[in-house]
C-alpha cells in the first residue's frame, strides 16, 4: 500500500459512490460493506442513534450477497479504484463464512478477507464467534484453507482481554488482525422511554472509543507478532500517528467518513505535515514506538 | 452533491414548534432534494427537505423536537455552517400537466418547492396542506401567488379532516400526485389512488448513502431514502403496520 489510510467497513458501502466526493485513487485501501453468502436487508429502522462523541448502529448486515458483490460491486468499484480492497466476510455459521470467503477471496480485485466476528447487530452470529477463544481459532482455521488470500481477523472490543482473542486467531493461523470493531452501546428515548434502535442496541463508533482502542491495540501489539490493522474513533492525521506508536501497522478509518465524505482524503492529506512537525521520516518507522 | 459552507440568513419561529431557516451559498438544488447541516455540537448532521430555493439562498423549516434542532434554534443570522447540499433524488415532473400535491404537517416544505417550480413552467398545481389544527398552520406559499387547500385534523380552519380525506371526498382530476407527510398518511394516499410521488423522512446516519441506516424495502429489495430516494414511486414502497 503507498499509504496506511483504509476507509474501513461498513462506512464506505463499496467504494465507488465517495468517487462523486473524491478522487478515491488516494486511499491506500478500501474495507468492502460486510458480505454475507445470501442478501439481506437488516435489521428494521431505525438503525441509528447519536451520542456525545459518536454514534450507535445496527444496521444489521445489509448487502446484496457475496455473489452479487463480487459480480457487481466489485465490478463497480475496480471501475474507478485501481488497487486491491479488502473484502469483509459476515456469517452465522462456519460453513457461511467459508463459502463466502472462498467466493470473495477469488476475485482478483481483492486482496485480503477479513473476517468479521466481531459484528455486534446480527442475531444468532457475528460477534458470537468472536467471543470465544477455541470457537475463534477453529473459524480462523477454516476460512484460511477455504481462502486463497490472506485472512485478517477483525476482533471485538466486547471482550474482558482482547489478547486472549488475539492469540487464538494467530493460533489459527490468521495472517493479520484488524481491531477494533464497535463496543455494544443503547440509547433511550427520554419521550418513549423506549430504546431508540429497533433491536434495542447497537454498535458505538466514533471519537469517543478512540481511547478504548488505542488500549487495545497497545495490547495486542505485546500479545502477538501479526500485523495489525488499528481502528476505532480515527478522526485526523494525529490520531493516525498516535493509533501507530500503539502498534498498528496501518489504519482504517470508520466513522468519519459518514459525518464528512471526504473525512479519509483529508487525513491522507494532512499526514506529511503532522509527520513533519513530530519528525517523522517514515512511518513504517514509528510502529509500535509507545512500546520501546 | 456538495459539500459547502452557509451563511445563515433567517431563523425564524413560525408556529409552536415550527421554525424558518434560511442559508446563503449553496448551489441550486433541484425539488426533491435535501441537504445535511451540521450542527455545531451535535455528532450527526441533521437532514432537511429544501423548500425553496431563490437569489442563492435555499429554505428550509424544522420542527423542534430533540437537542439538534432545539441547538438550532439559538442559531443567529450571518453564522456559517457547514453543509451536505443537493442529496437525494428528486420529483420527476416530465410531462406532468395537472399535478396533485398533498402534504401532512412539515411535509409541505419540500412540496412547497416543488410548487414554485412548477408555477416557473406556468403550471398552477392543486396543492392541499393538511395539518393538526389551525395554531399549526405554516402560510407557505403567500409569496407564490396561489393559495393551498387547508385542511385541518380538529377543523378549526379549512376542510375539517385530513388531507387525505379532502383528496378522497373532492377527488380532484390531476395526472400525477406528489405527497410528503407521516407514514400512515402516505400509506393512506399509496393505498387510495395511482401513479403518485411519495417523498419519505428517515433517521439518517450519514445522509449520502454510506451507512445504511435508512434503508427501506421496496418491491425492487432494499434501497436508501438518503440515496435511492428521498422520492419513491407510490407503488414501489412496501409499508410495515
Amino acid at each position: 500500500m503507498d499509504n496506511p489510510v483504509i476507509p474501513a467497513s461498513g462506512t464506505f458501502g463499496f467504494g465507488y459512490e465517495f468517487n462523486n466526493w473524491f478522487d478515491i485513487s488516494v486511499l491506500g485501501s478500501i474495507a468492502l460493506k460486510g458480505t454475507t453468502i445470501e442478501a439481506r436487508y437488516g435489521n428494521p429502522l431505525p438503525r441509528i442513534a447519536e451520542c456525545p462523541a459518536g454514534m450507535i448502529n445496527a444496521i444489521g448486515l445489509q448487502n446484496p450477497g457475496a455473489v452479487a458483490v463480487r459480480d457487481i460491486e466489485l465490478k463497480k468499484l475496480a471501475a474507478v479504484y485501481p488497487k486491491k480492497v479488502i473484502a469483509n466476510v459476515g456469517g452465522h455459521s462456519f460453513g457461511e463464512y467459508v463459502e463466502t470467503s472462498a467466493i470473495l477471496s477469488a476475485a482478483e480485485e481483492v486482496f485480503a478477507i477479513e473476517l468479521n466476528v466481531s459484528c455486534p447487530n446480527v442475531k444468532g452470529g457475528g460477534m458470537a464467534f468472536g467471543l470465544d477463544a477455541g470457537v475463534l481459532e477453529e473459524l480462523t482455521a477454516a476460512v484460511k484453507e477455504a481462502s486463497s488470500k490472506p485472512v485478517i481477523v477483525k476482533l471485538s472490543p466486547n471482550v474482558t482481554d482482547i489478547t486472549v482473542l488475539a492469540k487464538a486467531a494467530e493460533r489459527g493461523g490468521a495472517d493479520g488482525l484488524s481491531l477494533i470493531n464497535t463496543l455494544v452501546g443503547m440509547r433511550i428515548d427520554l419521550r418513549t422511554a423506549k430504546p431508540i434502535i429497533s433491536v434495542k442496541r447497537g454498535g458505538y463508533s466514533g471519537p469517543g472509543v478512540f481511547p478504548v482502542a488505542v488500549n487495545a491495540v497497545y495490547n495486542t501489539r505485546e500479545a502477538v507478532s501479526l500485523p495489525i490493522v488499528g481502528m476505532g474513533g480515527i478522526m485526523n492525521a494525529e490520531n493516525v500517528i498516535e493509533m501507530m506508536y500503539a502498534g498498528a501497522d496501518c489504519v482504517m478509518v470508520g466513522t468519519l467518513n459518514l459525518i464528512d465524505p471526504c473525512g479519509s482524503k483529508k487525513i491522507i492529506e494532512d499526514l506529511p505535515g503532522v509527520m513533519e512537525r513530530l519528525g517523522i521520516d517514515k512511518l513504517t518507522d514509528i510502529v509500535g514506538r509507545a512500546h520501546r | 452533491m456538495k459539500s459547502e459552507r452557509l451563511k445563515i440568513t433567517e431563523n425564524r419561529q413560525i408556529t409552536a414548534d415550527i421554525y424558518k431557516m434560511c442559508l446563503l451559498g449553496a448551489e441550486k438544488p433541484l425539488p426533491g432534494n435535501f441537504l445535511e447541516l451540521t450542527i455545531p455540537g451535535c455528532f450527526l448532521g441533521r437532514p432537511f427537505g429544501v423548500a425553496g430555493y431563490a437569489d442563492g439562498i435555499t429554505e428550509i423549516y424544522y420542527r423542534v423536537v430533540g437537542e439538534g434542532t432545539m441547538k438550532m434554534t439559538g442559531m443567529k443570522e450571518g453564522e456559517e455552517v457547514d453543509a451536505l447540499t443537493g442529496l437525494g433524488n428528486s420529483f420527476d415532473t416530465n410531462g406532468v400537466k395537472k399535478p396533485l400535491i398533498v402534504s401532512g404537517g412539515l411535509g409541505f416544505a419540500p412540496l412547497k418547492f416543488l410548487a414554485e417550480s412548477f408555477v416557473e413552467k406556468g403550471i398552477t398545481p392543486l396543492f392541499v396542506a393538511g395539518f393538526k389544527s389551525r395554531s399549526d398552520i405554516v402560510e407557505f406559499l403567500k409569496e407564490s401567488g396561489f393559495s393551498p387547500v387547508i385542511t385541518t385534523d380538529d377543523g378549526t380552519a379549512g376542510f375539517h379532516g385530513s388531507a387525505v380525506d379532502y383528496i378522497k371526498e373532492k377527488v380532484p382530476e390531476f395526472d400525477r400526485y406528489y405527497a410528503c407527510g407521516p407514514m400512515p398518511m402516505l400509506k393512506g394516499m399509496a393505498a387510495a389512488f395511482k401513479g403518485g410521488q411519495l417523498s419519505l423522512e428517515a433517521r439518517m446516519g450519514c445522509g449520502f448513502g454510506a451507512c445504511m441506516g435508512c434503508s427501506i424495502m421496496t418491491t425492487a429489495g432494499a434501497k436508501r431514502v438518503c440515496k435511492e430516494g428521498p422520492v419513491f414511486s407510490s407503488e414501489e414502497v412496501i409499508f410495515g403496520d
